[in-house]
């Protein structure tokens, strides 16, 4: 797999979340994506730049127009040095939050991907990377 | 106050060749540069320098504040601000200037190599400019970075939802743009009292215009659905198209019941049957 471009894109407050929907949708334009594809990973986007401002406290979005047999994708990395997540298990289940939320930005930006990754520690912080092929 | 000597300013020039290539370095290793193109950072860097002994030579002040360096400080204005607008961080923004003085303070100690009063002295006096300088580009970049959030809220504000009425007991409320939370509450109220002052049965909440249907915007659709019903009217939300239908499914959201049409003229054609209205094509 090789990087075509990459960047740091900040998460730090709600407007933000808007911003980094519109630098991907324009990302998975570039790689030509379908439109619904690019509608599923935006979605994705907004759940997960959404939880890094509302509980990670504002961080990062890295983002990389990747390729992997000829065909291209967007990787992006959400990460915060907020409270982390105690319960992956727990956060992972559909329709668990801890705030107001429908608890399905988490399962269903999984499901909304081709890959998904969470690292994340109590008191350290929270890593969410996640990818699409177009 | 001691000030930058002449010999110092002197040897800023004399090896601005390698001074440009160890700042350039040196940017690229901090990761300031990611996103950049290389031919920009080279021409900023390049620029930059130029001022800086413009400066130096004319004014003999290392205040910034003072007019001989207005230049300087317009153009890291001006460099800030493209660099909020494409998104890069205070801190990337502010190592433009930091990343210069590792190369900055290398040359002063090959200078002053037998001289360490001149040496520790001149070194303080580099380093107080580069970090006034530093930030001044801070500054710009958080007035720079508000001034785009700013200008994004209110255009978000801005547009207009107008609710209308499509048929007597029917109305509609196209929604266009980014549903953040500020602006639905105002287009569901004003929604909620037009239903009231029409004494209208059905609404269609059209999403024809909203890019994105995530959790959020569900949640406050639903939350706004629930409460046309508790008004004793019902509602329709048009606009799904088959993309947004399938992210729907994939998400996990369930609409409870709510009746979805793919657009406005098959809501609308729902809404007049419930309505008895009778449609028939003329001959
Ligand atoms: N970056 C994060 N840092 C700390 N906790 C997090 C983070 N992201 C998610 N969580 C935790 O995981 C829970 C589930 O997240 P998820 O996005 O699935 O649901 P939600 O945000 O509560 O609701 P919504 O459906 O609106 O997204 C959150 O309620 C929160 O407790
Ligand atoms: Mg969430």
């Amino acid at each position: 797999m090789s990087e075509a471009s990459s960047g740091t894109h900040p998460v730090l407050i709600e407007q933000d979340v808007v911003l980094a929907r519109q630098l991907v949708r324009r990302l998975a334009q570039e790689c030509g994506m379908r439109l619904i594809d690019l509608t599923k990973l935006v979605t994705a986007v907004s759940e997960l730049a959404r939880n890094t401002v509302v509980y990670g406290g504002g961080g990062y979005m890295d983002w990389a127009v990747v390729e992997k047999d000829l065909r291209p994708g967007v990787r992006l990395t959400f990460r915060d040095e907020g409270p982390g997540i105690p319960d992956l298990k727990l956060a992972m289940t559909d329709g668990w939050t801890s705030g107001g939320g429908l608890g399905l930005g988490l399962t269903g930006a999984k499901r909304l991907v081709d890959e998904f990754e969470l690292e994340t520690a109590p008191g350290e912080g929270t890593r969410v990377t996640i990818t699409r092929w177009s | 106050m001691a000030t930058l000597q002449a010999k110092t300013i002197q040897a800023l020039q004399d090896n601005r060749t390698d001074l440009l290539n160890e700042w350039t370095h040196s940017l690229e290793a901090t990761g300031a540069t990611r996103n950049l193109k290389g031919d920009d950072v080279k021409q900023q860097t390049g620029e930059f320098l130029n001022l800086l002994a413009d400066a130096l030579h004319n004014s003999g002040s290392q205040n910034i504040n003072h007019e001989n360096w207005a230049q300087t400080r317009l153009f890291l204005e001006k460099l800030s601000h493209s660099r909020a607008l494409i998104g890069q961080d205070s801190q990337q923004t502010a190592s433009f200037i930091f990343a210069l003085k590792g190369p900055v303070f290398a040359l002063l100690q090959r200078e002053y190599a037998s001289d360490g009063a001149h040496l520790a002295e001149q070194l303080w006096e580099v380093s107080e400019l580069l970090d006034g300088l530093g930030m001044h580009t801070i500054r710009t970049f958080q007035k720079s970075r508000e001034a785009v959030i700013k200008r994004q809220q209110e255009e978000l504000l801005e547009l207009s939802t107008p609710v209308v009425k499509l048929w007597d007991g029917v109305l509609a409320l196209p929604m266009i743009g980014t549903l953040d939370s500020q602006r639905t509450q105002v287009v569901m109220e004003s929604l909620l009292q037009r239903i009231v002052d029409t004494g209208s049965e059905i609404a269609i909440i059209d999403i024809t215009g909203v890019p994105t249907v995530d959790t959020l915007v569900a949640q406050h659709l639903l939350k706004t659905v629930t409460a046309i019903r508790l008004m004793g009217a019902d509602c329709i939300i048009s606009g799904v198209r088959p993309q947004i239908a399938q992210t729907i499914v994939h998400l996990g959201l369930d609409l409870q019941g709510v009746v979805t049409k793919a657009n406005l003229a098959d809501a609308l054609a729902l809404a007049l049957k419930r309505l008895g209205v009778n449609v028939s094509k003329a001959v």
